[in-house]
């Protein structure tokens, strides 16, 4: 009755008593965007039922707890998460057990700590921002009724020996019972896990350290407890499974022998430690105790003679060279090494009677390997482009030898056209999607960006394609493709058609592009990855039950969309503006720019580097992380390290070499909100009106209090009287590409072309938020204290928004003309926009500024007629023309 | 000075009041009854708002406070069950809940004090009745959007808040969180109650009560009892229990598991019985004490009273008995 000592009660529907005498508890890690690309997707693409089969699944393979992350850029982390909280709390045979809360974001733990009955877990908190910061968060995670993980990390940082994880942590321990009077038991330590057998001495100690502090806390710090995330201990031997299970075995072992008595552990990569093959456990624990000198080269030999099929050469030897000239182009594209490939693809030719025959031979054999490994997901895609620069490499060198013969030939398995639709100008998804069919010995028909229907239609008949492939990037691509499914049935072609882009997506394929084009099957296409088996399916044997299977598909989507948009509830306008975001336009405090008018900016590279957001840089290449966390990966860390030293390289050539030049423009000036317009005025005349922006407001149906926002809410209403301001800001790294980008394409380089680019698009991002922070601190000067690092400026913790024309809060691109007018931005910065209003050049970033303390992001989401109607009416366009820009908005 | 609630529970079992709608019903009153003096141009019918008594009939709650205490009640809750703004949303009498809560906290804080008078030995205390309201922040109103909520949990909170704050103007000396049937409901109470107590640099003593909707043993929102006691354990209560819903011995399993996992007192305020086919409760009160005895005998519960269909004679019967039994120990629950 009185073993209430470090006992840890949680609950979700049913108890969850963690005592001294009980077992360790498995936290189930399934449903965390940033662990499990599976649940990201589910959650991007709204499948909630999925989304929470997953958390299902879990809690019936046995997890106690399940850990819910929500942190990802592309999604609102903080709506995610109380939605997804909202319905596992209609699933009893889910919410039986505790959830833990699991975010960098304190908004959004905050959020799902009000969706829960139960007592879940927070994680984390830390003393990284200071004591008072987490005092006051640890007194409201009391308030709330929740445990608590604590990491071990303040305000110096993380802690990685053992005084410090014992110093944070007792620290942490005694502001938590002195000055919140936490209850103890809720308190569990992550004294953090980081990987052995690195080769680096200083890690030597990484496991040690943590089971000696994880003794001295359950020790010294009464009720506290110790969780951690296992895998990471075994990093460092990526790709030889039985190694690391042998070592999370022993780790988990000797961990949970010292107090840890919660953690995350993936169950598949675990041994049992009773049947690990006792010499591999003996050098094992060498190494997690560090008990020898030679500790990891010992478990490194060991490691070599069970690497079997899978193990990756560590050493870089020039071996390969002797083998023989098939298994030498084989393992070049497969490496993508192009230094040899000229060379032995003479040695083919010299050998076969006609050149094509090398290529049909040798090198789609090798392509066919490349091909196999990247579908099974033991390549990715960073690897296969650089495979594609290889390949280009050596068909280039055949190509004049193929010209030279008479009635030479190649042969491809289908032709496909790829173009990115008028008025778009992206084309890096594009570009990978044609390398990736390239290596699949597919012809490719490119026709670049800003492709009219009537071209696409004229040369998929003159080359006689067999599938068309469009792209885009912005929102009125999704109208244009429409156009373009429309001309195809007008024209009759028999073609099959793939959609892919970024906010192309499956309901928007089947619900808006499939219905006008019947001659043939249209399919969205998520990512290059899928585009491969999707060509396959289209031009083989098995279309028909392909194409079944899509039209099933697609139906269901067609009648889901329907029920949800059933389901949505859109407010006339009126109601809607009745319920605007209030602002205390009294207390609010309004601060004047220290400069008004237009001002012209420029800056170097260099300056741009500490601003980069990497995390999307990745996501470009299809490798799927977080920054820094992505480079230590399980399964993508590997190529994302060296995918991140090109970056690195290339970085430096653009800045040494001044490959690229960055101009901006930003406009600051004295504005008032008009009903939904913003009036922005001359601040030599306040008279004289510049420009009206027309702001759009959220319709659907809130839950009580929740008010329906347009930007315009966050600027002071005229009849307030009182002067507020808004900015404005064109920014562009784009200046200087495209001679470099035509260089890599002469040279077959599509690697380095794309990199380039990608490179190009986050320096223009990094523009955008180094001029914004220049911004709040200098030229309107509204915060000037601010001391921010990249990561805050990423997770956007700073005062003011700087929301863009044709993104989720003013969704509208036709604002942006009149945005460039007001800036001059054309001239000053060289930015132009094409028909759809995409910019060029493309790595370029505008939006406007709002600077006060409640403004903040929101998504418009749909929005009703009446509503069109009067943007129609207050721009003066049509109707027509305005459902148009607007048609991905419209209910 | 009055004794402390918290060091008498250690000494004897506290016997909570009975029902108050039950009482009321026997006055028969009309809509004029509740709108006197107060509500008279009110554009909604009021009849069945029996909150608003405590402003327009308040003779008429003293005197049943009065009978309770008569019939050995050391505990009066007060007139408020109603008294957020959520519930009075209802009769759109959102801007009557401050004088709802503070009269109410009024009149029961006069008839205890003038007992304790006479009675020192056995001094009466007043408990702010907080209800569930009439919305849940766990479950969807809407059956086909499982993921939609009615109230949030930041407009109980501001609710909640304003009805403390106002039954503490009042002088209640405890606060009964009670017919808890969504534990978020109950969190977020709990939640304003301890902002309201920071705000005010003083602490309150605070009962917790779940009602368990049927023989499943679980909420409505599915939690079971041991679970519902997790989850608000977080805050120092003075006690944890069960009213309405079931009767005396269904609840008897229930209460079992809060005797063993409750680290606070126990309370218990069943109703008289299930009611029958009209709707009335009829277990008489030497039924319900006859259960009760139970209780009482298995040494489960530091509180005792009663909840729908009880009236002064039930709270005697239980009284009566109550005497001849030393209380659940809590003590021995507590952690080392």
């Amino acid at each position: 009755m009185s073993e209430n000592k470090a006992t840890l009660k949680l609950s979700g529907l049913e108890p969850l008593i963690v005592t001294s005498e009980s077992n360790f508890v498995n936290v189930g890690e399934r449903t965390n965007v940033t662990g499990s690309r599976k649940f990201l997707r589910l959650i991007k693409e709204e499948l909630f039922d999925e989304a929470l089969s997953v958390a299902r699944e879990q809690v019936e393979g046995g997890a106690q707890i399940i850990d819910i992350n929500m942190d990802e850029g592309m999604i609102d982390g903080k709506e995610a998460m109380v939605k997804f909280l909202n319905l596992i709390a209609a699933e009893p045979d889910i919410a039986r057990v505790p959830v833990m809360i699991d975010s960098s974001k304190w908004e959004i733990i905050e959020a799902g700590l009000q969706c829960v009955q139960g007592k879940g877990v927070v994680n984390s908190i830390s003393l990284k921002e200071g004591e008072e910061n987490f005092i006051a968060q640890a007194k409201k995670v009391k308030r709330y009724g929740a445990a608590i993980i604590v990491m071990a990390f303040d305000e110096d940082g993380q802690a990685d020996s053992y005084e410090r994880r014992i110093e944070i942590c007792e620290r942490s321990y005694r502001v938590l019972i002195d000055k919140v009077g936490f209850n103890q038991n809720d308190i569990i330590f992550d004294p953090n896990i980081f990987p052995v057998a690195t080769g680096m001495e200083e890690h030597n100690n990484n496991a040690l350290d943590f089971f000696n502090a994880t003794k001295w806390i359950r020790e010294n710090l009464p009720g506290a407890h110790v969780s951690g995330g296992v895998s990471n201990v075994s990093f460092s031997f990526r790709g030889n499974n039985t190694v690391r299970e042998a070592m999370h075995a022993a780790f988990l072992y000797h961990a949970i022998q010292n107090g840890m008595d919660m953690g995350i552990v993936n169950p598949s990569m675990l041994e049992v430690y009773s049947d690990v093959n006792m010499e591999l456990l003996e050098r094992v624990e060498d190494v997690l105790f560090n008990r020898r000198e030679d500790a990891t080269e010992r478990l490194l030999e060991y490691a070599d003679t069970v690497k079997g099929g899978e193990g990756k050469k560590r050493v870089v030897d020039l071996s390969w060279r002797e083998g023989r000239v098939q298994e030498r182009i084989t393992h070049a594209l497969v490496k993508g090494t192009a230094d040899y490939i000229v060379e032995d693809t003479e040695e083919c030719r010299l050998m076969f009677d006609r050149p094509i025959e090398v290529i049909e031979g040798p090198l789609m054999d090798g392509m066919n390997v490349v091909g196999d490994l990247f579908g099974s997901g033991k390549m990715f895609l960073p690897q296969v482009v650089k495979s594609a620069r290889v390949m280009k490499k050596a068909v280039a060198h055949l190509l004049p030898f193929i010209e030279a013969e008479k009635g030479g030939k190649m042969t491809f398995s289908g032709k496909v056209l790829m173009a990115t639709v008028k008025g778009d100008v992206h084309d890096i998804g594009k570009n990978i999607v044609g390398v990736v069919l390239g290596c699949n010995n597919y012809e490719i028909i490119d026709l670049g960006v800003m492709v009219p229907s009537e071209r696409i239609i004229k040369e998929a008949i003159e080359h006689n394609v067999d599938v068309i492939g469009l792209s885009g990037l912005i929102t009125p691509s999704l109208d244009e493709m429409v156009t373009v499914a429309k001309e195809m049935e007008r024209a009759g072609l028999s073609i099959p058609l793939m959609i892919g882009g970024a906010t192309t997506s499956r309901v928007h394929t089947a619900v808006k592009i499939e219905e006008h084009f019947k001659k043939d099957q249209t399919v969205h296409v998520l990512d290059a990855s899928r585009s491969v088996t999707v060509v396959e399916s289209l031009l083989g044997g098995k279309k028909d039950a392909f194409v079944a299977s899509i039209k099933e598909e697609y139906d269901k989507v067609r009648e889901n969309h329907a029920k949800n948009r059933a389901k949505k509830t859109i407010l006339s306008i009126e109601t809607a503006r009745a319920n605007k975001y209030e602002i205390d336009w009294k207390e609010t405090n309004i601060v004047e720019p220290n400069e008004l008018g237009v001002i012209y900016v420029e800056v170097t590279t260099d300056e741009l580097l500490p601003y980069i957001d990497w995390t999307p840089f990745f996501r470009t290449w299809e490798l799927h992380g977080k920054y820094p966390a992505i480079l230590s990966d399980e399964v993508v860390g590997e190529e994302a390290v060296k995918l991140f030293a090109d970056a690195k390289a290339m970085l430096k050539q653009i800045e040494q070499e001044k490959w690229l030049t960055h101009k901006g423009v930003v406009g600051l000036f004295p504005a008032s909100s008009v009903g939904d317009d913003i009036h922005i005025y001359d601040p030599e005349n306040a008279s004289e009106l510049l420009m009206v922006q027309h702001s759009i407001r959220q319709q659907s149906k809130k839950a009580a209090g929740i008010p329906n926002i347009a930007l315009s809410d966050f600027i002071a209403p005229r009849e307030t009287g009182i002067v507020d301001y808004i900015g404005g800001f064109v920014v562009t790294s784009g200046i200087g590409i495209d001679g470099k980008v035509e260089a890599f394409e002469v040279d077959h380089d599509d690697y380095n072309s794309i990199l380039l680019k990608a490179l190009a698009d986050r320096l223009a991002e990094a523009f955008a938020e180094y001029l914004h922070k220049k911004v709040r601190t200098d030229l309107w000067g509204y915060a000037q204290g601010e001391g921010l690092g990249n990561d805050e400026l990423i997770k956007e913790k700073y005062r003011g928004i700087r929301p863009a024309p044709g993104y989720p809060a003013c969704p509208d691109h036709t604002e942006k003309p009149a945005l460039f007018e007001l800036l001059n931005a054309t001239q000053l910065a060289g930015v132009s926009l094409t028909d759809s209003l995409a910019m060029l050049p493309t790595a370029s970033v505008s939006g406007w500024y709002f600077a006060n303390e409640e403004s903040k992001y929101f998504g418009v989401g749909k929005i009703g007629e009446d509503q069109l109607k009067s943007l129609a009416e207050r721009k003066d366009l049509s109707v027509e023309k305005m459902e148009r820009w607007l048609s991905s908005n419209m209910h | 000075m009055k004794q402390d609630i918290k060091s008498i529970l250690k000494n004897r079992i506290l016997v909570l009041d009975g029902a108050m709608g039950t009482m009321i019903q026997r006055h028969k009153l009309e809509e004029e009854d509740f709108r006197k003096g107060w509500f008279e141009d009110h554009e909604s019918p009021l009849k069945g708002n029996n909150d608003l008594l405590s402003l327009t009939r308040p003779e008429i709650i003293k005197e049943i406070h009065s009978e309770y205490f008569v019939a050995g009640a050391d505990i009066a809750e007060t007139n408020t069950f109603s008294g957020t703004t959520i519930a009075q949303a209802d009769y759109s009498l959102e801007s009557a809940v401050y004088d709802i809560n503070f009269q109410s906290a009024k009149i029961a804080r006069e008839v205890a004090d003038e007992f304790t008078a006479c009675e020192p030995h056995k001094p009466r205390f007043v408990a702010g009745s907080i209800g569930p309201t009439n919305r849940t922040a766990s479950i969807s109103p809407d059956v086909n959007d499982p993921g939609f909520r009615g109230i949030t949990f930041n407009e109980l909170v501001t609710a909640y808040k304003q009805q403390t704050n106002a039954l503490m103007d009042g002088g209640v000396d405890l606060l009964l969180v009670e017919t808890v049937f969504d534990t978020l409901n109950a969190k977020a109470a709990l939640y304003a109650i301890d902002e309201v107590c920071d705000d005010r640099g003083v602490k309150i003593p605070i009962m917790v009560s779940g009602t368990i909707t049927d023989q499943s043993g679980r909420t409505l929102t599915g939690q079971t009892t041991d679970a519902f006691l997790i989850s608000v354990a977080h805050m120092d209560l003075l006690s944890i229990g069960l009213n309405c819903a079931l009767g005396a011995s269904m609840m008897r399993p229930y209460l079992q598991v809060l005797d063993k996992n409750s680290p606070f007192g126990v309370s218990a305020h069943p109703n008289a019985g299930l009611p029958n086919e009209f709707g009335e409760y009829d277990e008489t009160p030497e039924m319900m004490a006859q259960q009760i005895k139970e209780f009482l005998d298995e040494g489960l519960v530091n509180i005792i009273g009663g909840c729908c269909g009880t009236t002064p004679d039930h709270i005697s019967a239980i009284a009566d008995m109550v005497v001849n039994y030393s209380p659940r120990e809590i003590e021995k629950h507590v952690g080392e």
